[in-house]
């Protein structure tokens, strides 16, 4: 079996990071991973992709286009951009909070994310939207939202990850003073995708 | 043990299981995790540093290595440019202790200025290539790579390129290094190099190529697999891609992973009962172009294609949608699917992060010069992202340290126009302060500003000469940017915070007034290695929606919402720059305690 998933925000959001705790907690299970990232000038502030594979038969270290099990927006547009790698019938689990773009703030063109979160709606079979701005908020740190985010893909059963061994390997990855709060906010991410109701039925 | 590497910490786990003594290197994406995980992995029995540019680096590892150490080396593509002088000679000397050159490559670009192929730089100093096509690939290779140096007496290339450098693979590694003990240095005329041993060392290089190219038919990762008239021919991340394209089609494959010196051998066998070969590669077509002197010198008739025949796209990377096109026209595999038509999306450049001081630097130098002619050239760094609206403070960007020389040579055809030069601190250190010392020398009339934010922020934050710390954890002299200006004949040099606006200002008024060279040097850290003491907010009741704050500044925390300006929290950094461009007094403060 092999999971393809895709991570993609905006530079700063932990994309890396989230990125990382997948593919340790399928390796502690034995299980082979591969991940590629965005490392370099479009960190500042620009569209930021990680790929992660789990699986032995996996050569690229990109997922190709229409193959993507999950794809994890941390942004709306961003989520929205990633989508040609969707496979058909995957799971989206998408922020809510739009980040506009300077350049967005400097024209006249006022995007808020609401309509991308629309579009999302009408062309995603299971979509999961995620209040991170609510979560960051209960777990007092802005730093949250990745780690929230693998809790909904998590619950949704797509990664095939149990949300123990997630939160082993936040443990082995996070700093010892952020891990509670880390194990907070994935739970807190898990209930989001829970109560999530499937509205393609 | 199994561990999970990205591909540039593989090649740091690889060359100290291989016993190497000495890394040094220049910052440079893809490649500078490599060092970075040699010292952070450093038991103090290897000496690490980041040398102040890459010939430096090239020099201190060739002086190791004729010392007997193993030594590894490590830049970007664009900085084997820099380090090609001593390169091209250290080719016609040789080395004794093993010295691998790690130069990565970047197709796409992703984050360099050109799609050069290091595969040409090899050679063109005809000096042995390795080329891995992955992760667990590069570990395995970079041993090697040392092995191969040593036994030949001469330095190896190592061209990883980003999607090898940056991708994380799970990979058997093992628990324990080979210990190397350098010789030291022994006395021979073979280490000073002269037109006739030059000439000497030309004719054994001819001669040993050759040779190499034969016993590379053989190495391990250069493969032949598969059956059928119709053969592939690929090398590096590539290979990779076709695997994933071909799914289970057992087409012929041909796997080149020292493209110099060329396994001509193995090629030979590879290309017997074919057809045609498809040659599937990223940057310039150096695989498809041996094949074709191949067949010419061995009258083959079998048909080339590949980028040359226009086959295969010219620039850019390949992805395994690409491979399958092009597969799809030659083997009639599937084609990829359509991609799925997408509604508009918000453009998203990279910009200089909130709070960044580049952006109230150039945005002083922009308010100072206000109604004039004047003319900005820039540099390699963060600080290129000020060429974004609105800030538009970056006319030119060319190569390290060039905004200094560009701008000389612009100011002496238009010397009534007023000149700019902007350079980071590391850049300065690395390749700023020969074009200082030209300005001064040739009485060149510009000012330079030295945007020194007390890191080498792009590459992600490694320290450097006016940082005062090293890379084996020592705090050292801090290199002086204002002494060295000083020293080499700038007289009007000052320093400034760029976030006292006013007095930022003047000091450009006033260094651009100065007939001749004038330096201001803006002194404010990187965000990325300081900390916040403040957080802005808007009063939206005194906020009169004028957007002064974004059409001026262009922060990417400020927003507009309903009419006011918003400032994002977990962005903001605190840095006042919008509160002293705001004429309402709409952005309050709140310090940290
Ligand atoms: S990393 Fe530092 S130097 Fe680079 S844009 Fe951000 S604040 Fe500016
Ligand atoms: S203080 Fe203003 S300019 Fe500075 S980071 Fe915050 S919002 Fe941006």
């Amino acid at each position: 079996m092999t999971v393809n998933c895709i991570l993609s925000g905006v530079g700063g959001q932990g994309t890396v990071l989230a990125s990382k705790l997948i593919a340790q907690a399928a390796m502690d299970k034995g299980q082979n991973a591969r991940t590629a990232e965005t490392i370099g000038m479009a960190q500042r502030g620009g569209c930021v992709v990680s790929h992660v594979r789990i699986g032995d038969e996996i050569h690229s270290p990109m997922i190709p286009k229409h193959s993507a099990d999950v794809i994890i927006g941390f942004e709306p547009a961003e989520a929205v951009r990633c989508l040609p790698y969707l496979k058909k019938g995957g799971v989206v689990v998408v922020s809510r909070k739009a980040i506009p773009p300077v350049t967005s703030s400097l024209g006249n063109s006022s995007y808020n994310g609401s309509e991308m979160i629309a579009y999302l709606q009408k062309e995603v079979a299971r979509l999961i939207v995620v209040d991170g701005e609510k979560i960051s908020k209960d777990c007092s740190s802005a730093k949250v939202l990745n780690v929230a985010l693998l809790g909904a893909a998590c619950a949704s059963g797509i990664l095939g990850l149990s949300m123990d061994e997630l939160k082993n390997a936040i443990s082995k990855r996070v700093k010892p003073q952020f891990i509670e709060i880390n194990s907070k906010a994935l739970e807190k991410g898990a209930l989001a995708a829970k109560m999530t109701v499937p509205h393609h039925t | 043990m199994k561990k999970f590497l990205m591909g540039n910490e593989a090649i740091a786990m690889g060359a100290i299981h291989a016993g190497v003594n000495l890394v040094c290197g220049y910052p440079g994406t893809p490649s500078t995790e490599i060092l970075e995980t040699v010292a952070k992995n450093n038991d103090g029995s290897i000496y690490v540093e980041w040398s102040v540019n890459e010939k430096a680096a090239m020099e201190v590892a060739a002086g190791a290595s004729y010392s007997g150490a193993r030594t590894l080396v490590t830049m970007k593509q664009v900085g084997l440019n820099v380090a090609s002088d001593p390169l091209m000679s250290l080719a016609y000397v040789g080395v004794k202790g093993g010295m691998v050159i790690v130069s990565a490559d970047d197709p796409g670009p992703i984050s360099s200025q050109t799609e050069q192929d290091t595969r040409h730089f090899a050679q063109f100093a005809k000096l042995p290539v390795f080329d891995p096509s992955s992760p667990e690939e590069a570990y395995a290779m970079i041993g090697d790579a040392f092995a191969f140096s040593e036994e030949y007496g001469t330095p190896v290339l190592f061209r990883p390129t980003t999607r090898v450098c940056h991708g994380c693979a799970s990979m058997e590694i093992a628990d324990t290094k080979n210990v190397h003990k350098p010789e030291g240095f022994i006395k021979d005329a073979k280490w000073t190099i002269f037109p006739r041993l030059s000439y000497q060392n030309h004719i054994k290089i001819e001669k040993r190529n050759p040779i190499l190219g034969e016993k590379l038919s053989s190495y391990r990762f250069n493969t032949v697999t598969g059956s059928g008239t119709k053969g592939i021919a690929t090398g590096g991340i590539s290979y990779e891609y076709i695997k994933e394209a071909l799914g289970g089609c057992n087409a012929k494959l041909m796997k080149v992973s020292t493209p110099h010196p060329f396994p001509e051998k193995l090629a030979l066998e590879f290309l017997r009962g074919l057809t045609e070969v498809m040659v599937i590669e990223e940057l310039d077509p150096v695989i498809e172009r041996e094949l074709i002197f191949l067949c010419g010198k061995h009258h083959l008739n079998v048909t080339i294609r590949g980028k040359l025949s226009g086959d295969v796209m010219q620039a850019g990377e390949n992805t395994v949608e690409s491979v399958k096109s092009v597969l799809n026209g030659y083997l009639g595999l599937p084609a990829p699917e359509k991609s799925r038509f997408l509604p508009p999306l918000p453009v998203r450049p990279p910009v200089l992060c909130a709070g960044c001081p580049h952006r109230a630097s150039f945005y002083a130098v922009k308010q100072a010069m206000k109604g004039q002619k004047a003319v900005f050239a820039g540099d390699i760094g963060c600080y290129t992202l000020g060429n974004a609206m609105p800030l538009d403070m970056v006319d030119t960007c060319l190569c390290m340290g060039a905004d200094v020389t560009i701008a000389q040579g612009m100011q002496h055809i238009e010397p009534d126009v007023k000149h700019f030069s902007f350079i980071g601190d590391s850049t300065f250190f690395a390749s700023g302060i020969t074009g200082v010392v030209n300005a001064v020398y040739n009485e060149s009339d510009i000012t330079l500003i030295v945007l020194d934010n007390s890191t080498t922020a792009m590459t992600g934050h490694q320290p450097h000469p006016g940082t005062g710390r090293t890379m084996m954890g020592n705090i050292t002299e801090k290199v002086s940017i204002p002494a060295i200006l000083t020293a080499v004949g700038v007289k009007e040099v000052s320093v400034v915070n760029p976030f006292h606006l006013t007095e930022a200002i003047e000091a450009v008024k006033k260094a651009a007034a100065h007939k001749g060279v004038s330096a201001v040097i803006f002194r404010s850290p990187c965000i990325a290695v300081s900390k916040p003491v403040a957080s802005y907010q808007v009063d939206s009741g005194t906020c009169a929606g004028c957007k002064k704050c974004i059409k001026e500044i262009g922060c990417p925390a400020i927003s507009m919402d309903s009419g006011k300006a918003l400032i994002e929290p977990s962005l903001c950094f605190g840095c006042s720059l919008c509160a002293q461009v705001c004429p309402c007094g709409a952005m309050k403060g709140v310090r940290y305690s």
